[in-house]
């Protein structure tokens, strides 16, 4: 089992930095697919996903579980990955916006981003998405005021929300 | 920004999680949510050598009708405190105040124990459940006690919990069709109260709790005293602070927080006699 990658590129063997730090085995199913990796307890769960096995469509944005970049779905939940370790997700399952499309056919709620203009730089885009699928199977037709609230998690410095409001309402619509 | 490096350990029942603890000793900590400490040890503000990860002691979830009050167990997330249809029915400000924590992801993983034992005087619940006059259950390796929420807090970020117990449940005494508000001013949606009120009032009787108006959740006892004596809304709310000692920081002077618990106290006691 590889040792994996922590979030500045050093490689991490059997040897812990300091007092602490043991590695654990961690089996975690993303998008589909078992993954075993041998973790340090203070790798996060974005760091893990990005960086062991690749998966760069989670965004780290704040890094402080403020502005939601990082969002994806644990256990079919969003959550913020930069506050969640990925120990923590052992024997979990985990999406991230890599997983959304299927059969090369991308998720209703990324079209309904795409038809609306949903995004400008594009940034806030996986997590906007992984937090909106996830309110949408809490409350499958959410009033705008609703969609506004449940979005309340994640930041975004270009759009003013309105677009990314009526993607989240279009795609509850089924339209 | 990744945590200093620890050693992780799981445990599978609050007996094994108290015995780990003990194992680990003081520089151990109880790993719930991580909403709070995650934060702490990315910042390097905490740097506990070991987390032992209570996480999965699933029966510590749940929210019971146990006759006068209702039972929560610790690990109950916020998302199912504000969901639950047993609160809604006889807490429902309880239910309310979880719908109004960071915002929906912090709410999937946050508990209700683990934002209590951290007691944050800025947090939402400590607040809240003060005001309900809730009792907290800690078990240690001696057994268990019951703590007043009153007797709680003791400072900044300090319970009455010893380093080796760990809190168990929440008991909060049913409402009984009381009024109730819950107000939080703040700037962004997710952001953490600049000042908060949790109230409800039933005839004479009602708790009024402030949220970030010290180094520990204050319960507002002055206010209830002169309404017990019949005093208007307008003036029992002007004692609001009495029993405050609000802090200044980037978003408020002491003054302002002041100004602003004398306004949301008269507020809360309007919505909750209405």
């Amino acid at each position: 089992m590889a040792p994996i990658l922590v979030h500045d590129g050093r490689a991490i063997g059997g040897t812990p930095i300091r007092k602490g730090g043991s590695l654990v085995k961690i089996r975690v199913t993303v998008n589909g697919t078992v993954h075993e990796n041998e973790v340090e307890p203070r790798t996060l769960l974005v760091h893990y996903v990005r960086e062991a096995l690749g998966l760069t469509g989670t965004n780290i944005g704040c890094d402080t579980s403020s502005c939601g970049a990082c969002s994806l779905h644990l256990n079919g939940e969003a959550v913020k990955s930069c506050t969640v370790l990925a120990v923590q997700a052992d024997g979990c399952e985990v999406t991230t916006i890599e997983g959304m499309a299927q059969g090369g056919e991308m998720h209703p709620m990324q079209k309904a981003f795409m038809e609306n203009h949903g995004l400008q730089c594009g940034y806030c885009t996986p997590g906007m998405v992984m937090a909106a699928t996830s309110l949408l199977k809490e409350n499958p037709n959410p009033t705008e005021e609703e969609v506004r609230i449940g979005l309340e998690g994640n930041l975004c410095r270009c759009t003013g929300y309105h677009n990314i409001v009526k993607s989240v309402l279009a795609c509850a619509a089924g339209d | 920004m990744i945590p200093a490096a620890f050693d992780y350990v799981r445990a599978t029942s609050a007996d094994e999680a108290i015995s780990l603890i003990g194992e680990h000793g003081e520089d151990a900590k109880f790993l719930a949510g991580g909403h709070s400490l995650l934060p702490l040890m990315k910042l390097r503000l905490a740097q506990p050598s070991v987390l032992v990860d209570i996480g999965r002691v699933s029966d510590l979830s749940y929210i019971r009708d146990a006759g006068d009050h209702i039972a929560i167990g610790a690990l109950t997330r916020h998302m199912d405190v504000e969901r639950s249809p047993l609160l809604a029915e006889h807490v429902p400000l309880l239910a309310h105040a979880a719908g109004h924590v960071g915002d929906p992801q912090v709410r999937h993983r946050g508990t209700l124990g683990g934002t209590i034992a951290h007691a944050d005087p800025a947090s939402d619940l400590p607040a809240t459940t003060l005001a309900l006059g809730a009792t907290y259950v800690a078990q240690g390796p001696n057994g268990t006690r019951e703590i007043a929420a009153a007797d709680f807090y003791q400072g900044f970020l300090e319970s009455a919990l010893a380093a080796d117990e760990m809190l168990t449940e929440i008991r909060v005494p049913k409402m009984g069709g009381a009024g109730w508000s819950f107000q939080k001013f703040n700037r962004r949606a997710q952001d953490w109260a600049i000042v908060g009120v949790a109230a409800w009032r039933r005839n004479g009787d009602s708790g009024v709790a402030l949220v970030n108006m010290g180094s520990t959740p204050i319960l507002a006892s002055s206010v209830s005293g002169a309404l017990a004596q019949g005093a208007s809304i307008a003036d029992a709310a002007q004692l609001a602070a009495a029993e405050a000692e609000p802090q200044s920081d980037l978003n408020a002077s002491p003054e302002y927080r002041v100004h602003l618990a004398k306004v949301l106290v008269r507020r809360a006691l309007e919505q909750a006699s209405a």
